[in-house]
């Protein structure tokens, strides 16, 4: 077996054996769906279809919390210094943790398509193709995001300070927990600078509006480049060794992994096609639909009041 | 003459301002135990982590089995096994999976079932690693070293922060390696560890080494002299003490006179008349064979202890 192979299988072994794992990468993103589908959606078979993409969208995001945790976990025991005497690289540790992760990702997502096609009647689960594709490159995107977070932190600590700092405007702003149509004009600007957004419109797209990938090229292609960028910075800022430092140039790779969604929010923000799609899909749930399920109306109309009631418990 | 497996020519580190590698050379026969002694910070262990490629030098020449450690890392892994210090592996990890996971890291390895076996460590197979003795663990990491059978062995303090029957174990796992005629370098604070386990010794102090040979040749050098240690109820006169009758010298380290002598027995003697004389009284007295201490209070006038 190959180093990458044999280090995959360490990780995943791992983290079955945590019971911390469980919790983030099982019952946490459970919660999260039963809350929407069952609560916000009131079992409405469209509105949960509507949500299916911002919470299979949390639950592939969440990677990059351990992800980062584990990383630094390892550097600061010296676990990595015993790799590090051992003829495996860099990108061998690097590579597979990701691939762990995304292994890990997708029993948890199957289940939440599971559970919406039995327990709430969810027919169609849209495009299985670009949900297959948004959330493989979702997974490894966010996943290298946290190994860059390991990489420009030295303990635990601010690790977990800077993953609060991100993962905040990440969840907020990016229509992964309040539908981004919902969200102040101001905050809808703001949100296309963000990886994220482009992660849970594309589900969105995916599963709701059961959009085929050429038409979600702009998410993909985007979170695709973002991808292989933060992975390329999180191999060079890689650290074997506890006490040192962090290479002076991090502080410009870091800038580099925010400048393909810089330059993309400045584009959308003028020529919004993403903005556009998320308002037409939020406001096509108050429309008839053409489905043989009709939602029932007033449930409808009472879905963005009662949003916005859950949103202090957030 | 063969080309030496390791080659240690005028190392240089710095650690920003802090000089920790002064210019340290040695080589290391094929077969040879051999062992860098000196007090913690002395740069032993900069040294090993240079020569296993962890670290990358700022001057001097080395060669490990006849690759550059900055030039050819990668294959020079494939060539050396180490125990490191400040090291630890996953906690839920068990220790079969260790020893096999690390030995699929490498072109040639050993069964690991051989190595649990001859290491003490089949009852603890299935254990996590986090649920081993210090022993234990310190067992594991030298098993792992052997994985890919290497040319090279490094051990960096293998036996610091174990208790001493612990340490005895351990003991006898190298001298059965030494046996095998297995090349090992390894670092210690302990005199006792390098004069019982090294062919070799080199003493290191604040980054260069200060003396190397065998055990035996460095505490010739010293004089083959016994030492005796006493401490006095009032600080001696200058220079006194080396004068009597029997003593070859004399000086005080941390508030204790140690006195070098071939005559333990006349030393004493006119110590004792000596001090009667001067009205002074002896506080505590030792008596210790010649050992490779003496050669460091020799050339530093410190201790090697902590």
């Amino acid at each position: 077996m190959s180093n990458f192979a044999s280090l995959t299988r360490m990780r995943i072994q791992l983290a079955l054996r945590n019971k911390m794992f469980f919790f983030f990468s099982v019952i946490f993103p459970l919660g999260m769906f039963f809350l929407y589908a069952g609560i916000f959606a009131k079992g409405n078979p469209r509105v949960v279809s509507f949500f299916l993409g911002p919470v299979i969208a949390l639950n592939v995001m969440g990677s990059f919390w351990g992800l980062s945790a584990m990383l630094v976990t390892f550097r600061e025991q010296g676990i990595l210094r015993r790799f590090h005497v051992t003829p495996v690289t860099a990108a061998d540790m690097l590579a597979s943790s990701i691939l762990a992760n995304y292994l890990l990702t997708l029993p948890t997502v199957l289940i939440e398509l599971l559970f919406a096609r039995v327990i709430f009647h969810v027919t169609n689960l849209g495009d299985l193709l670009s949900l297959f594709v948004l959330v493989t490159i979702g997974t490894v995107s966010f996943a290298s995001l946290g190994l860059v977070v390991a990489s420009v932190t030295n303990t635990m600590q601010e690790t977990q300070v800077l993953n609060q700092l991100i993962w905040l405007p990440l969840i907020f702003l990016s229509g992964a927990t309040l539908p981004i149509a919902y969200l102040p004009k101001v905050a809808q600007a703001v949100a296309v600078f963000l990886p994220a957004t482009y992660l849970v419109t594309g589900l969105q797209g995916a599963m709701y509006s059961s959009l085929p990938v050429w038409k979600l090229l702009t998410q993909i292609l985007a979170l695709a480049i973002w991808t292989i960028l933060t992975f390329f910075v999180a191999t060079q800022l890689f650290r074997w060794e506890p006490e040192s430092k962090i290479p002076r140039n991090a502080k410009l790779w870091v800038l580099a992994t925010a400048l393909p969604f810089f330059l993309l929010g400045v584009w959308e923000n003028k020529n919004g096609q993403i903005l556009t799609q998320a308002q037409a899909a939020y406001r096509s749930l108050d429309q008839p639909a053409k489905s043989d399920q009709p939602p029932k109306s007033d449930s409808m109309g009472n879905l963005p009041r009662s949003k916005k009631d859950s949103q202090p418990q957030q | 003459m063969p080309e030496p497996i390791l080659q240690v020519d005028n190392l240089v580190k710095r650690y920003g301002d802090v000089q920790a590698v002064r210019g340290v050379s040695f080589s290391v026969e094929e077969g040879e135990v051999f062992g860098l002694l000196g007090p913690n910070g002395a740069g032993k262990t900069t040294t090993v982590e240079i020569l296993e490629g962890l670290r990358n030098p700022d001057g001097g020449y080395v060669r490990v089995c006849g690759f550059d450690p900055q030039v050819s890392s990668r294959e020079l892994k494939h060539e050396i096994g180490a125990s490191l210090q400040s090291t630890s592996l996953p906690d839920k990890l068990r220790v079969m999976e260790a020893l096999r996971l690390f030995a699929g890291f490498y072109k040639r390895r050993r069964d690991p079932e051989d190595l649990l076996k001859r290491f003490g460590l089949e009852e603890k197979r299935n254990a996590y690693y986090s649920k081993l003795s210090g022993g234990q663990k310190q067992r594991l990491a030298l098993a792992m070293a052997l994985v890919n059978d290497p040319r090279v062995l490094f051990f960096d303090e293998p036996t610091a922060g174990l208790d001493p029957q612990v340490r005895r174990e351990i003991y006898d796992i190298i001298e059965e390696l030494r046996r095998e005629k297995k090349t090992i370098l390894m670092t210690t604070h302990y005199i006792e560890e390098a004069e019982r386990l090294c062919d070799r010794v080199a003493i290191v102090d604040h980054g260069k080494v200060i003396a190397l040979g065998s055990p035996r040749e460095l505490k010739q050098r010293s004089g083959g002299n016994t030492r005796i240690e006493v401490k006095l109820a009032k600080p001696a006169t200058n220079g006194t003490l080396r004068n009597l009758e029997g003593v070859v010298d004399a000086r005080e380290v941390d508030g204790t006179y140690v006195l070098h002598t071939q005559r333990p027995p006349q030393a004493i003697v006119s110590l004792v008349k000596h001090l009667e004389a001067e009205g002074n009284e002896l506080v505590s007295l030792e008596i210790a064979t010649p050992s490779l201490e003496d050669v460091f209070i020799e050339m530093t006038g410190r201790r090697l202890r902590d």
